[in-house]
């Protein structure tokens, strides 16, 4: 699965499906955190330039800023993270995915790291 | 630094952090699940970072009486009280635990990131008393949840039923010397265990005789969402020498029928702000050092936030000015944002 999804270097990770792009943030990210408690997604319709902070993930220990991994326009989010966090450290692929974006610009993407990229990138750290 | 049991929570796969220069397990399964296995169950705890004086000699009595806000003069041998140490202006030092083991023996517990400034000013105070550090030598651990003297007394002689809370008792753990006492940090019942330092297997003994109780190890983060919940004070986040006794909820520890450093200041002080509790409307967290506002105004901030695993809400403490009332709604800026939150007791939760 991790070779169809890229990452950035701060831990959000985007798979393009049918013209858009879904993002989340990784399991390494996830782990780091801990209990997930609370998520701030934003609008429907907002627009974001790529590393733009676009979501605020609090776990009982630290609140984190989220980048939006690609410019784009938000079109969808995921509603049951509101009532169940803890999705995205159950599910940090899956269930807990957090925005589907409509990419600017598809070169974006092909910039960011692939698995393999990010695997190493986390393991230095 | 590291405490007799570093390696075993390296073993159960602890996430370690650094706390005040000691690496100590920040939780283990999760704080969300260590805080509910202590609320339902029992958790154990390394506490062993923290700091542990003797102090002893014939003017040991009168060397803590004048330490400490509260008063020993009525404490039994083998009974212990929470008390804060403050300064000359009232500030307080830390908060720390006196027990009593004899008429002048006591033993007192600190908060670890004051351990060489304790140790500093009860020497300068000490008079003839003598004073001795025996932290490295006797580890604590904290067992703690509505389980936890069942399955105590699978390991120990006495009998803990007969052991009040806040009582300490010399006895045997899996037949090595320890004390006992009935204290924690968590809003439950349990009890904390001073034990010989050359023993860390007292861990994993534990570990073993807690399988049946449905014990888990807790962390340090789950040791601050109990705590939290519990209205306990947090040294350097709720407390510091900044504040006294009387603008954190500890006006019942200061005995003013007695004298002791810091009751001159104290007496002669009105408070400017008190500690209250909050609970934001929202979900977001809370975090040490937001604002308060009120009437657009800053007016406060937050000491301690987090998510209560228990209430499922987002709660915290904060200072604001002593007119503030119980039920009102104040802001609380969190990032570039105000969120609604309304004012309450600091204590969040209680056992039946």
């Amino acid at each position: 699965m991790l070779e169809e999804i890229k990452f950035t270097k701060e831990h959000e990770w985007a798979k393009l499906s049918g013209g858009f792009a879904i993002v989340g943030i990784s399991d390494f990210a996830q782990k780091q955190l801990g209990d997930i408690v609370s998520v701030e997604l934003p609008k429907v319709g907002s627009v974001f330039k790529q590393l733009q902070v676009m979501a605020i993930i609090d776990s009982i220990k630290a609140s984190s800023d989220i980048y939006c991994p690609l410019s784009g326009q938000i079109i969808e989010i995921n509603q049951n993270l509101h009532d169940h966090p803890e999705l995205i450290n159950q599910s940090p692929y899956d269930g807990g995915w957090m925005v589907k974006i409509k990419p600017a610009n598809k070169d974006e993407f092909d910039g960011l790291m692939t698995g393999t990229q990010y695997e190493e990138f986390v393991g230095q750290k | 630094m590291r405490t007799p049991f570093y390696e075993l929570h390296k073993s159960l796969g602890a996430k370690i952090i650094d706390f005040h220069g000691w690496e100590m397990p920040l939780e283990y399964s999760g704080i969300i699940a260590e805080h509910g296995c202590v609320r339902n169950f029992v958790g154990l705890f390394d506490v062993s970072h923290m700091g542990r004086y003797q102090i002893t000699g014939t003017d040991a009595f009168e060397v803590v009486q004048n330490l400490i806000t509260n008063d020993i003069s009525k404490l039994d041998d083998n009974r212990g009280l929470y008390s804060p140490m403050c300064n000359e202006e009232g500030g307080i030092i830390d908060d720390i635990i006196v027990f009593r083991l004899a008429g002048e023996s006591f033993l007192v517990v600190v908060n670890a990131s004051n351990r060489q400034k304790d140790l500093q000013w009860i020497l300068e105070h000490a008079k003839s008393a003598n004073v001795e550090d025996v932290s490295e030598n006797i580890s604590l651990l904290a067992l703690q949840g509505p389980h936890a003297q069942q399955m105590l007394q699978k390991a120990v002689e006495f009998d803990l039923s007969q052991l009040k809370s806040f009582g300490i008792v010399d006895t045997k753990i899996f037949g090595a010397d320890c004390k006992i006492s009935r204290t924690g940090y968590t809003g439950e019942d349990g009890f904390e265990i001073f034990c010989d330092s050359a023993r860390p297997e007292i861990w994993t003994r534990l570990m073993q005789a807690g399988t049946e109780f449905g014990l888990k190890p807790a962390g340090l983060g789950a040791r601050d969402t109990l705590r939290l919940e519990a209205g306990l004070m947090l040294y350097g986040n709720d407390i510091d020498e900044s504040t006294t006794p009387f603008e954190a909820p500890l006006k019942w520890t200061v005995r003013l029928e007695k004298d002791f450093i810091g009751k001159t200041a104290l007496l002669n002080k009105k408070p400017a702000r008190k500690l209250v509790g909050f609970e934001v409307a929202e979900k977001r967290i809370a975090r040490h050092s937001n604002h308060v506002i009120i009437n657009g105004e800053k007016a406060g901030f937050v000491t301690s936030g987090s998510f209560s695993p228990t209430l499922k809400k987002s709660i915290g403490l904060c200072y604001v000015p002593p007119d503030v009332a119980i039920d009102q709604m104040i802001g609380i800026c969190i990032g570039a944002k105000i969120y609604n939150a309304k004012i309450c007791h600091t204590r969040f939760y209680k056992r039946n």
